[in-house]
């Protein structure tokens, strides 16, 4: 809608009014800390859905409701749709200047609520669909999702003597939307809070549908010191268990490519999640990462 | 789909369609299932032909298209969908959702019958298994009164008193895909009794509100008895609509229930959808040959007019329900809540039920003239059986089986 390029934004200039405050979740919370700084891009024009999970759970209880703009809670499935029936309610009643943005988290995203986000993404509507990753199905207690990583310990994947937590690999979501020649996709951290703003910045002047996958700890579910959540975030994206990029005309572009990656050990060990972990499971952890890296710097740079 | 002046030679989907066109949703979400897809595919045409002007949404699931809808109807704008069967259970979640969150959609439903076995046939399984969901339920016979009724579905919807969505159910092809005359209501009159949807409830840029909240055992309750109150009103506002309809447009369908020589009848069979024109047909016949028979139609099952059925089966002695259902190990879903509505009745007539129809069995002249007969048979010999599986092959079975063991 609106067709003028968005100026840079930084910290500085960001929104001083708050669009998601009052709320109740878990201190060190980083998915309710990427809803806080997007909104705050976004700004006051805005139609937010969150499905059933965490942000509905802590703040969208009435009388208590945390969303200081427009905002609804959607099914479980079914974000991605409402956004959709949002955009096409806005579109057809000539609604200016405005976005519509969901915040899903990993199971809503990647498990069940994959489906609709497909058809957004092949209707190229024009939403930002934020996908908060903090790689489990949190709100329930910590179950297993498909965005939960290899060898990390869930209430459904116990660290027994046969099993050591999660034998899945984490589905690639960044990829998946972009085989759908998506308009725009990234991924984020909120250990790297001005990549992120400057993504969603970018998401609101996409004619299209936009997908942000941010990387958001969760000191309750990791097991971590609920002051390291920035600092897990940023570590992730160094020692190369996750990385920022974008894709946008359909080609692939990474924003950060660390000379040297931190030691994994390191970002492995301020979780109990990993706790358990072998060195064979750490040596699997880090050859995975390495093909995955070989992969992007072959053809992302 | 064949329209000429103030007529249309269309099928019962085509109908809805017309009347979808005549009432100006915004939004049309769309997904296809047998024997509803006609419906949206003359959609579409219309709205590529630009004789409807509306976002018409390709969604990839039913779950999906009640969503968006509801999406659209929660920023104020007024919306369509319809689904079948297997679709309508898919759309589970989303039905007690788009109720409980007040969003006045109106919806088609083929009714056809549910996997397993796998059936496209009509049966009304798929609808009266989510009775419960919180939606006004209409049930038409004929493609006039499905056209009739989307308006009337929408008026009743969006009513702010009852901001509650409808499903106007459509017998899965006897009605879906019959083709009949229909007039066209002139659209600056529909323009006039359905006005541009003015949304009470809605996500608004200069009123933000949080909606579709979560509420905890001190509040939720509320909330339930608020949507049903809701729901109860729609009944008089369905009567003042069918009033206003029939000024407007010179038919009325009597609200709730319609009835075909009840008035002295002793002997009433109840039932929806498109059979009625076969049981008026033989209530004719029957009535040639001296019998008190009469027809009682229900047009709306939520909310249900327990009232007016005492009323109007006062100085009955014999009812008998038919439906194209059973809730599997009791009785019939129909005949449930019109024997709940007449036992508060101390003078509760005679009840039989008649299962029939499902998964698409004829229901003949013969089957009803024969259940008329079950009827008087039982005001002189109480029956053992209420519930009566209508034309079941089963006894023949056993005869065979009877042959094998004899033979």
């Amino acid at each position: 809608m609106s067709s003028v390029l968005n100026k840079s934004i930084t910290v500085k200039s960001l929104d001083p009014r708050e669009y998601f405050y009052g709320h109740k979740a878990c201190a060190g919370c980083g998915g309710s800390l990427a809803v806080r700084l997007a909104l705050k891009v976004l700004g006051e024009r805005t139609f937010t859905a969150v499905p059933a999970g965490c942000m509905a759970a802590v703040g969208f209880i009435y009388p208590q409701l945390a969303f200081a703009s427009n905002a609804i809670i959607s099914t479980f499935p079914g974000t991605a749709s409402m956004m959709s029936g949002i955009a096409a309610g806005v579109r057809a009643l000539g609604i200016p200047d405005c976005h519509v943005v969901g915040f899903a988290g990993d199971g809503g995203t990647a498990d069940i609520g994959l489906q609709a986000l497909s058809g957004a993404i092949d209707r190229h509507d024009r939403i930002i669909y934020i996908c908060y990753d903090n790689e489990a199905y949190m709100n329930t207690g910590v179950q297993k999702s498909g965005l939960t990583p290899f060898g990390a310990r869930t209430s459904t994947t116990p660290a027994g003597q046969r099993v050591r937590g999660s034998v899945t690999r984490k589905k690639n979501m960044f990829e998946v939307v972009a085989a759908h020649g998506i308009d725009y996709a990234a991924t984020a951290s909120v250990g790297y809070p001005q990549d992120f703003l400057n993504k969603v910045n970018k998401a609101k002047s996409v004619n299209g549908t936009s997908y942000i996958h941010v990387f958001a700890p969760c000191p309750t579910g990791w097991g971590a010191e609920t002051d390291l959540s920035i600092e897990l975030g940023k570590e992730v994206v160094d020692c190369g268990l996750w990385y920022l990029a974008e894709y946008e005309d359909e080609q692939f572009r990474l924003n950060r490519n660390p000379k040297e990656f931190t030691p994994i050990q390191s970002y492995l060990e301020k979780q109990t999640r990993f706790r358990h972990l072998l060195p064979e499971d750490v040596e699997h952890i880090t050859r995975e990462r390495d093909r995955r890296w070989a992969r992007i710097r072959k053809s992302w740079l | 789909m064949k329209e000429f002046g103030e007529k249309a030679f269309v099928s019962g989907n085509e109908a809805v369609a017309l009347g979808v066109r005549l009432a100006k949703p915004h939004v049309i979400a769309a997904y296809p299932i047998t024997p509803q897809t006609t419906v949206v595919e003359r959609l579409a045409e219309m709205v590529e032909d630009g004789s409807l002007a509306a976002e018409y949404m390709h969604v990839e699931s039913e779950h999906s298209a009640l969503s968006a809808v509801m999406g659209a109807s929660a920023v104020g704008a007024r919306t369509f969908t319809a689904t079948s069967s297997q679709g309508l259970l898919y759309m589970a979640e989303c039905l007690h959702y788009a109720s409980g969150g007040r969003f006045p959609i109106v919806m088609m439903n083929a009714n056809r019958s549910l996997a397993l076995p796998w059936n496209i046939y009509g049966d009304q399984r798929d609808s009266l298994s989510l009775l419960d969901c919180g939606w006004i339920q209409f049930y038409v016979e004929d493609a006039q009164e499905a056209l009739d009724m989307v308006l009337q579905a929408y008026a009743v919807a969006e009513h702010p008193e009852v901001l509650t969505p409808v499903m106007v159910n459509l017998d899965g092809f006897v009605l879906t895909h019959t083709y009949e005359l229909v007039d066209l209501p002139p659209q600056a009159e529909v323009d006039e009794f359905l006005p541009p949807f003015q949304a009470t409830n809605k996500m608004d840029l200069a009123k933000p509100v949080n909606m579709g909240f979560t509420a905890t055992p001190a509040d939720y309750m509320e909330f339930k008895y608020q949507q049903h109150q809701g729901i109860l009103r729609a009944a008089q506002v369905l009567a003042d609509t069918d009033r206003a309809f029939a000024r407007r447009f010179g038919r009325s369908y009597n609200g709730m229930v319609d009835t075909y020589r009840c008035e002295d009848a002793d002997t009433v069979l109840v039932t929806l959808g498109s059979v009625c024109g076969t049981v008026r047909v033989v209530v004719d016949q029957l009535r040639e040959s001296g019998h008190r028979v009469g027809l009682l139609k229900l047009r709306c099952l939520r909310p249900f007019p327990a009232a007016e059925l005492r009323t109007l089966l006062a100085n009955a002695k014999a009812v008998g329900v038919l439906e194209k259902n059973i809730s599997l190990g009791y009785e019939g879903t129909v005949f449930t809540n019109v024997a709940s509505a007449l036992a508060r009745d101390a003078k509760a007539p005679l009840l039989l039920n008649f299962v029939a129809g499902l998964g698409g069995r004829d229901i003949s002249k013969q089957d009803i003239s024969q259940m008329f007969t079950q009827l008087f048979d039982a005001r002189q010999n109480s029956p053992e059986q209420r519930t009566i599986f209508v034309n079941l092959q089963v006894e023949t079975n056993e005869q065979r089986l009877e042959q094998v063991h004899h033979g």
